[in-house]
């Protein structure tokens, strides 16, 4: 008993580390975009447009590095295009992501087609468990490089928010476009290059998606992670090292459902299949009151209006 | 003497040049949607030259599979009715200002819930009993679904939108678990359902049409709610909510039951449109019952600006569309996901050519002045 215990603990942590990636990259994206002023409820479309991307470039060029940038690229142009659009006058942000979500969603299936059965060339993992002879622990202990990029970007993020000038001028943009403007800084400006960039670290997590975990393309790829991520960022309070905690901790409860189908408990998967959505909507109503504002949350996102 | 017929003189030009003003400003409204339609069929059909395909074709295609032929009209119509009814699921929160865009998941939920509350009938119940039963229990469920966001929002301060969306993940896994599960009809080696219903509480067609009566359910319903948004001390009470919740507040209005309500409202729609299919269409629960109706609906919406009585007719466009998805995949060797494209690519053009509106001098009733 002890035995399984211990295969669903340790499926569970390699399980969080996995499943979290694509959460990390996601919301650090999210992040960096609402704390500009902005919100991009698209970023579902953005991952699964990059997983896609990723998928099928790697399967063309045989380098699954080269499909990481291009799903950020295609990512960044996904931002790019939500950051331009919305500065037009009358064009409201939310509704403009929930159209994205659908448009990207949708161009991902469209060109995904010819590569749902063809096997693309994945993503390698570092084998970190090589001091150990339990072959449990050597798998659970491959973790891929993209995982400790996401660490680096959480923390580089972080910390540029309080120590650099251009965390400066987005974190006043995002809390009075007034001030900023009156700074001189050009808000448009601001906005679009941070969601552009939020759009790049979008597709790569979706490129993390289809080339490593699940690791293959397909049109039930991502259900609504893109979506939690958006809601994990309030959860984290928008502070990046937050959102890196609140990914692991989201990955591992997407990680209970398999880790338990591996030692042969089947029942219930579809419960755990539901547990990440139960869990944010839950870690939602727990963590927002209508008395009181957020800590950390930028003045001018229409999202906490 | 001079003032009887001063006064006709005055009044006769104003009361006719407020009539032309108010049409041009509802010009401003079917001109633009439609520009924006236009639009996007241009960018579209651009997206297909540069795939090599013929937009002479599609476009063919897509009149002869929505609307060319009786066959085809009745593939439409089956479609129109659900459009509708999800369709409405957004568009009377929006009034109040709030986007939803979790009917999916109120529709996936209210047709497995209606098919289960008929399981213990069905041996003993008459139609007349089973029917209404599911048929309430559907638009209970919706309501109280989608009522639980509205909820959400007010006294917890929860974004309605992403809750919503959260929630169709969490009515997905529900109808997952059950139809998989304990409430699979083991003699169904298809696809995962529950038991049917039986032959005899499956809603029929209307007379002469061909099509069941959710789409007269749907036209009703929506007429419905144009009165009651528009003529209503509830709608009025809504709009104002919707326009400034501030100033609703002020003059005393109760926004939270205001916004449960109009939540409670659109989940029934919602609830209402995954009875029917269930018990129009597929006569039984299963994964079917997710045909992205719920999405396509918040679109509809949008397109009609939310007004019930426009949703109607959008409906038919875009039903029309996804009956000649088919004959599009079939005949350009497109993928099936050819519609969702174009309709992700409307929804995008639409919102963007939000921002047109005002800009034309032509629009503006006090233009000339």
């Amino acid at each position: 008993m002890n035995d399984a215990l211990f295969t669903v603990l340790l499926a569970v942590f390699a399980g969080a580390i996995r499943v979290s990636t694509p959460f990390l990259f996601v919301s650090l994206g999210e992040c960096l975009t609402e704390k500009s002023g902005r919100i991009n409820l698209g970023l579902e479309g953005t991952l699964v447009f990059g997983a896609m991307t990723a998928y099928a470039i790697s399967y063309h060029s045989g380098s699954p590095w080269v499909g990481v940038l291009a799903a950020g690229v295609a990512g960044s142009v996904f931002g790019a295009f939500h950051g331009f659009v919305c500065r037009l006058p009358r064009v409201n942000d939310v509704a403009i992501g929930i159209a994205m979500m659908l448009f990207g969603t949708g161009l991902a299936f469209f060109f995904g087609k010819p590569y749902i059965q063809p096997t693309a060339p994945r993503l390698p993992a570092i084998e970190l468990g090589f001091w150990s002879d339990i072959p449990q622990v050597k798998v659970a202990l491959q973790i891929n490089p993209l995982f400790f990029v996401g660490l680096a970007v959480a923390v580089a993020m972080w910390w540029a928010f309080r120590n650099t000038r251009w965390g400066l001028i987005v974190r006043m943009t995002g809390d009075s476009a007034a001030t900023a403007k009156a700074m001189g800084y050009s808000v448009d400006l601001v906005r679009f290059l941070a969601t552009t960039v939020g759009g790049f670290l979008s597709g790569v997590g979706g490129a993390f998606l289809s080339l490593y975990y699940p690791g293959s393309w397909n049109e039930g790829l991502s259900s609504g992670q893109g979506l939690m991520a958006v809601a994990l960022v309030i959860f984290a309070r928008w502070n990046p090292l937050a959102c890196f905690a609140a990914a692991v901790l989201f990955g591992g409860a997407g990680a209970i459902g398999p880790a338990l189908q591996s030692v042969g408990i089947s029942q219930g998967y579809h419960f755990f299949n539901a547990a990440p959505y139960i869990l944010t909507l839950l870690i939602m109503i727990a963590s927002i009151s209508p008395k009181r504002s957020l800590r950390g949350a930028p003045g001018e996102l229409s999202l906490m209006k | 003497m001079t003032e009887t017929t001063q006064n006709p003189a005055l009044a006769a030009p104003s009361a006719a040049g407020e009539w032309v003003g108010r049409a041009r400003r509802s010009a401003e409204y079917v001109v633009i949607p439609l520009f924006a339609l236009l639009a996007s069929a241009a960018i579209f059909s651009v997206f297909l030259l540069a795939l090599g395909k013929s937009p002479q074709t599609f476009f063919e295609l897509l009149w002869r599979g929505g609307f060319g032929t009786e066959f085809s009209w009745q593939n439409t119509l089956v479609r129109t009715a659900p459009l509708i009814l999800t369709a409405l699921c957004v568009a009377i929160p929006a009034r109040l200002g709030l986007v939803i865009i979790g009917g999916e998941g109120a529709l996936v939920l209210s047709g497995f819930v209606s098919a289960v509350v008929a399981l213990p009938l069905l041996s003993w119940a008459p139609p007349v009993v089973v029917m209404p039963v599911m048929f309430l229990a559907a638009a209970v469920t919706g309501a109280l679904w989608i009522g639980a966001v509205g909820a959400l929002r007010h006294y917890r301060g929860i974004n309605e939108t992403i809750a919503s969306l959260l929630m169709f993940y969490i009515a997905v896994s529900i109808l997952n678990f059950f139809v998989e599960g304990a409430l699979r009809d083991p003699s169904d080696p298809n696809k995962p359902s529950t038991a049917p219903i039986g032959a005899d509480n499956m809603v029929g067609k209307i007379p002469g049409l061909e099509t069941h009566w959710g789409l007269l359910w749907g036209v009703v319903v929506a007429i419905g709610l144009a009165v009651l948004m528009n003529r209503t001390t509830f709608g009025f009470a809504a709009r104002v909510t919707g326009g400034n919740v501030r100033a609703a507040r002020a003059q005393g209005l109760p926004v939270g039951r205001l916004m449960v309500a109009a939540t409670m409202i659109a989940g029934a729609c919602a609830g209402i449109a995954g009875y029917f299919e269930v018990a129009a269409i597929l006569g039984k629960a299963n994964g079917s019952l997710i045909a992205g109706y719920g999405f396509t609906g918040i679109l509809v919406s949008f397109l009609a600006r939310h007004n019930p009585l426009v949703i109607p007719p959008v409906a038919v466009l875009f039903g029309g569309l996804a009956a000649a998805g088919g004959l599009i995949q079939r005949r350009m060797g497109l993928p099936d996901a050819t519609v969702l494209v174009l309709q992700g690519l409307i929804f995008v053009v639409l919102l963007v050519s939000e921002t047109l509106y005002g800009r034309f001098k032509i629009f503006d009733p006090e233009a000339r002045r």
